[in-house]
């Protein structure tokens, strides 16, 4: 697991993000282990508060559980719920700002729909 | 809960309060980051906690006990000086052997595999040691005392980026491995926020924040934009400092960013983002 962390957001959502990256990527299965809040803190240097509080998160989410003297797992059907997740932040902090902002210049929908075409060509 | 405390503490040199009515609470086995400017006190609180120096008046108390010169206390903190208090003629070996007699839990071989960790000769004299190495050394001294509370006053001074990476390293191992209390006095923020759960910030002898350190980048918002439009914002609400680049404006003001959804979409024409600790240190301490 690779993090840049950046100083726009806490570190612990920074965390809590790229644990859920590795599961989206499948680096890290369903009912798999993964690195224990002592591990991850010293892995990236990060307070283990810092480390327990990212945890928490996708566990209150229900994307890890625990087992108790063992670790933290992936539950299942973590991914599922990972994509809806992210699914719906990008239609909140995209499609929502760029509808607004085509409004504000007067592109159309149709507009729009080509834009996209067109860049999905190139790519 | 035990923790470490100073009530009201205040130290004078010639007239100057180097140290004002501190009263601060530090609590048990949590990563502590005391941040100030040069000559802000750090230091000064450090040796007052350690009994190295005498308050004016108020109290320091561990477990609610007075602390000051009760030798069961002090040998439960491992005080690393920026200053050299070493015998400059005695080898790093026979001050290891030393310190122990005053830390009952020294584990003299975990100093040992520090040193070759770090490349140190313990057989070299402390004043033969480069500025780095000295702190290196005081560094192993802390870490092996395995004191309840460690005390590390510039830690870092003179390490190349390796030394200070495996530094931050060994201290966050020890408390993973071991909780305990550690205060880490600092410039180097940004290299060390990361390690820090709670921050102490003072300013001329003033305690002026302590806190945990997501609740301090939680509580201040930085905006930005053009100048009149940020000068509107700001006009109603707790200013910390500002400053220009043409008609561009930035603004570090108190306001939790936690929820900043309904601001970005009322003032579209402002930018607003969470502050870096060392910039929001530097706007809170100028």
């Amino acid at each position: 697991m690779l993090i840049n962390f950046d100083n726009d957001r806490p570190i612990y959502v920074q965390l809590a993000e790229a644990i859920e990256d590795n599961i989206l990527k499948e680096i890290y299965k369903e009912d798999e282990q993964i690195m224990s809040t002592t591990e991850i803190s010293l892995n990236f240097k990060i307070n283990p508060a810092t480390a327990g509080k990212g945890i928490n998160i996708l566990v209150d989410e229900g994307i890890l559980y625990k087992k108790r003297g063992l670790g933290m797992f992936v539950s299942k059907g973590a991914k599922e719920t990972i994509l809806q997740k992210r699914k719906n932040y990008f239609y909140q902090s995209y499609v929502l700002p760029l509808i607004q902002e085509s409004k504000k210049l007067g592109i159309t929908y149709t507009e729009i729909i080509k834009m996209i075409e067109r860049t999905d060509k190139y790519e | 809960m035990s923790n470490l405390q100073t009530k009201n503490l205040t130290k004078t040199f010639n007239d100057v309060k180097a140290i004002d009515n501190i009263t601060l609470e530090i609590q048990e086995n949590k990563i502590y980051g005391l941040l100030g400017r040069n000559g802000a006190g750090k230091t000064t609180l450090l040796n007052l906690i350690t009994s190295r120096l005498m308050p004016d008046s108020g109290d320091i108390t561990l477990d609610n006990q007075r602390i000051f010169e009760n030798q069961a206390f002090l040998s439960s903190i491992f005080y690393m000086s920026e200053g050299n208090l070493y015998p400059e003629t005695l080898k790093l070996k026979d001050i290891i052997k030393w310190t122990a007699r005053f830390y009952p839990h020294f584990d003299i071989d975990y100093a040992k595999s520090l040193a070759k960790e770090y490349s140190l000769d313990l057989n070299k004299k402390f004043k033969k040691l480069s500025t780095g190495y000295q702190s290196i050394f005081k560094a192993i001294l802390a870490l092996s005392s395995n004191a309840r509370i460690m005390l590390f006053d510039e830690p870092v001074l003179g390490l190349d980026a390796t030394h200070r990476d495996m530094l931050y390293g060994h201290i966050l191992k020890s408390y993973t491995d071991d909780p305990k209390t550690i205060i880490i006095s600092t410039h180097l923020i940004e290299e060390v926020h990361e390690l820090l759960e709670e921050i102490v910030i003072i300013k001329s002898g003033e305690l002026i924040y302590n806190g945990s350190s997501e609740d301090l980048m939680d509580s201040y918002t930085v905006v930005a934009g053009e100048d009149i439009k940020v000068d509107e914002y700001v006009k109603d609400k707790e200013l910390v400092e500002a400053s220009s680049a043409g008609r561009y404006k930035t603004a570090v003001i108190r306001l939790e960013n936690t929820s900043l959804i309904a601001e970005k979409d009322r003032y579209k024409e402002l930018e607003f983002s969470r502050p870096q600790l060392q910039k929001l240190f530097i706007s809170l301490t100028r």
